[in-house]
């Protein structure tokens, strides 16, 4: 069992050493096409570093864009973890979105926290049916799960824009069709003395319940019975059903608490700016992290950053918008693809470094340090 | 009144013939990617590129149909990369079609600012509808060469996938990678071209937007055409004859909304558009559990 657990540690040390050479080796592309079009990838990075970690007001803005990443995220990573490809975080966060935007106008009048309470579960509700569909269509008709979220993203999308120009339209909104505001003194509130809203605490707070549910519990350890070999999981009186439905709804359920955090924190109102591709950058977040509920929080952030940083590389070094664009692709390309990229690289070397074998005894065993019982 | 009502048909035909294009030309990529047993979710950014590079070169050298080519082989490059990395271990294809979908955007966006506003020459087209005078007809029967292209790929593939050498080794490669093996084929290297000519396509495709409907290069050219790629050709069957059908009933739905808008109905607009995704959803709902639909390539991952 030792052994077992030894090795488990090993595997993610593994898979973080991969990443973030990855990562480094996604930066020097960059670099070499920054070189290209005649830019200095020095400034560029400094800037980056700047606009993004560089003072208190740029680190609040990292924090603030990795929020709806770090929700949406979830709605790709747990389905995952049994194995099935989900992509249909962009239309769970626009329905979680609107029924933010719904909850929160019919409940204008109560109290803050009734309000908020409302938009929470309906958000949730809207985000997590949306998806819990899918993975009945699964389960009941074994409809591909990629290939139906996808369609289930037009369709909401679809869906959005025909309630907020219809039924749901506020009459006041002439250019750009929304719905009602859910009133400015419902919108979601600062942690105080920063601009941090409580989304981000959602967020965090959610990945850890995602962590624990699907790491620490028994339900956690049947996902990944069930992820494994769905047969043996059928043997040991598993039920699939149950396993695949609840997944597909908490994932899509997080997707949905990102629309919520859109609407009550940033627009106020649900319109056409909720499917602005968060969900399609989740999915690659989801990736990234390698599905792991925690490890999603850092790579979120690494993308907040680079987006809190775009504005001041536009200003500064002249380049444009798109930039950003072109490092996530040069990034996730290179994540996705570095299996292969590396597939000659004899990593036996790297497995007989000091740090490495220091790296996952500690891994392993933590207190073993302060046992004075390591040996290696 | 009646007159007008006359013209939501002709409208929607007129419509259905032009917003179809770009939707075969996908169609008929991932047709052909799926079929040696590889699905490309990544036709999104093969066609912006396409619709980029297509409009540049044809700003540049003054002649659409070079930059039609061109436009082709710039996205020939991302099904080639994409084709030859998914051969891999440990590739997922789907997350690498989504990752070079946002590369091929933010590269079309960043090499396209300077496009915005120069006009390049565009695509000319003809009516069929020389019999008539009235003017609504010949509008909407206004064909562009690149339709009838379309529709003569759509038969070659046809006939190409049931009798030709290399349509059967495209096909040997989807259903079964072990038989195509045993016969001496090289699996990745099939696959891999089968990637790159359906991106072919697909940057023609985008070409066809920025060049001829809507016409110009911008940000917010596509509308998603070639994420629907896939959804195309499930509804399609992986039969090219049916992705003509299935390319003219999406731009025909597409079409709906502003036909109807045109003479002041605005009820619906969007779900019209929806109308094609929730048919194909259904499509594949209505398939029997665990039976795969119609005659989907044994190999390809989503049906596995």
């Amino acid at each position: 069992m030792e052994q077992l657990l030894e090795n488990g540690k090993n595997e993610s040390l593994n898979a973080l050493i991969k990443t973030l050479s990855a990562l480094l080796f996604s930066f020097l592309l960059f670099s070499i096409f920054l070189v290209v079009i005649g830019a200095s990838p020095i400034e560029v990075f400094s800037y980056m570093l700047q606009g993004s970690f560089g003072s208190a007001f740029s680190v609040q803005n990292t924090i603030i864009m990795s929020a709806p990443l770090l929700l949406v995220a979830f709605c790709t990573a747990l389905p995952a973890k049994l194995g099935m490809v989900v992509i249909g975080g962009e239309g769970a966060l626009v329905a979680g979105g609107l029924g933010a935007a719904v909850a929160g106008y019919a409940m204008k009048d109560t109290s803050y926290g009734l309000a908020i309470l409302a938009m929470l579960i309906a958000s949730f509700l809207a985000g997590g049916i949306w998806i819990g569909i899918i993975g009945w269509l699964k389960y009941a008709k074994g409809a591909n799960e990629t290939i139906v979220s996808l369609l289930m993203n037009y369709i909401a999308i679809a869906f959005l824009n025909h309630l907020v120009e219809g039924s749901l339209r506020d009459p006041a909104s002439l250019n750009k069709p929304s719905t009602h505001h859910i009133g400015v003194e419902h919108m979601l509130g600062k942690l105080p003395g920063t601009d941090i809203h409580y989304g981000v605490i959602l967020g965090i707070a959610g990945a850890i319940i995602m962590y624990v549910i699907y790491h620490r519990s028994i339900f956690g350890f049947s996902v990944r019975i069930a992820g494994g070999n769905p047969k043996a999981a059928r043997l040991a009186g598993l039920s699939l059903r149950k396993i695949i439905i609840l997944t597909f709804f908490l994932g899509g359920g997080m997707a949905g608490l990102a629309g919520f955090v859109e609407v009550t924190a940033v627009h106020g109102k649900a319109n056409a700016s909720l499917a602005a591709g968060y969900g399609y950058t989740g999915i690659l977040v989801a990736f990234l992290a390698r599905q792991h509920p925690i490890a999603i929080i850092p790579v979120t952030l690494l993308f907040g950053a680079l987006a809190a940083s775009n504005g001041l590389i536009q200003r500064r070094c002249e380049l444009p918008d798109a930039t950003l664009i072109v490092l996530q692709g040069i990034i996730f390309v290179t994540i996705i693809g570095w299996d292969a990229i590396v597939a000659k690289v004899n990593f036996k070397g790297l497995k007989s470094t000091s740090f490495y074998t220091y790296g996952s005894k500690f891994l392993a065993n933590p207190l073993s340090y302060y046992r004075g019982s390591y040996k290696s | 009144m009646d007159q007008n009502f006359w013209l939501i048909p002709l409208a929607i035909i007129g419509g259905a013939i032009r917003v179809s294009t770009p939707f075969l030309f996908v169609s008929l990529g991932e047709c052909i990617t799926e079929k040696s047993g590889r699905i490309n979710l990544g036709h999104e950014g093969s066609l912006i590129v396409g619709a980029m590079v297509g409009y540049g070169i044809s700003l540049v050298t003054g002649s659409p149909w070079i930059g039609i080519v061109v436009a082709g082989l710039a996205g020939s490059l991302f099904g080639f990369f994409h084709g030859w990395i998914c051969g891999k271990k440990g590739v997922n294809d789907i997350a690498m079609g989504i990752a070079l979908m946002m590369l091929g955007t933010g590269l079309a966006f960043f090499f396209g600012k300077s496009l915005i506003k120069p006009t390049a020459p565009r695509l000319s087209d003809f009516s069929l509808a020389f019999w008539s005078a009235t003017p609504q007809i010949e509008q909407a029967f206004k064909i562009n060469m690149l339709f009838i292209a379309g529709i003569l790929l759509a038969v070659l593939l046809h006939y190409g996938f049931k009798y030709s050498r290399w349509g059967i080794m495209l096909r040997i490669a989807g259903e079964s990678a072990d038989a195509g093996k045993a016969l001496g084929y090289n699996i990745d290297s099939i696959r891999i071209f089968a990637t790159a000519s359906g991106t072919f396509c697909s940057g023609i495709a985008g070409a066809y937007l920025s060049l001829y409907y809507p016409g110009s290069w911008n940000e917010g050219l596509s509308s998603g055409q070639g994420l629907m790629a896939v959804a195309l050709v499930i509804f399609a069957k992986w039969r090219p004859l049916q992705c003509l059908t299935a390319s003219l009933l999406f731009g025909g739905a597409g079409a709906i909304g502003p036909a109807l808008q045109s003479i002041g109905i605005s009820d619906g607009y969007y779900l019209y558009n929806a109308a094609p995704y929730i048919l194909t959803l259904l499509l594949i709902i209505s398939n029997k559990s665990g039976k795969e639909i119609g005659n989907a390539p044994g190999e390809l991952s989503i049906v596995k």
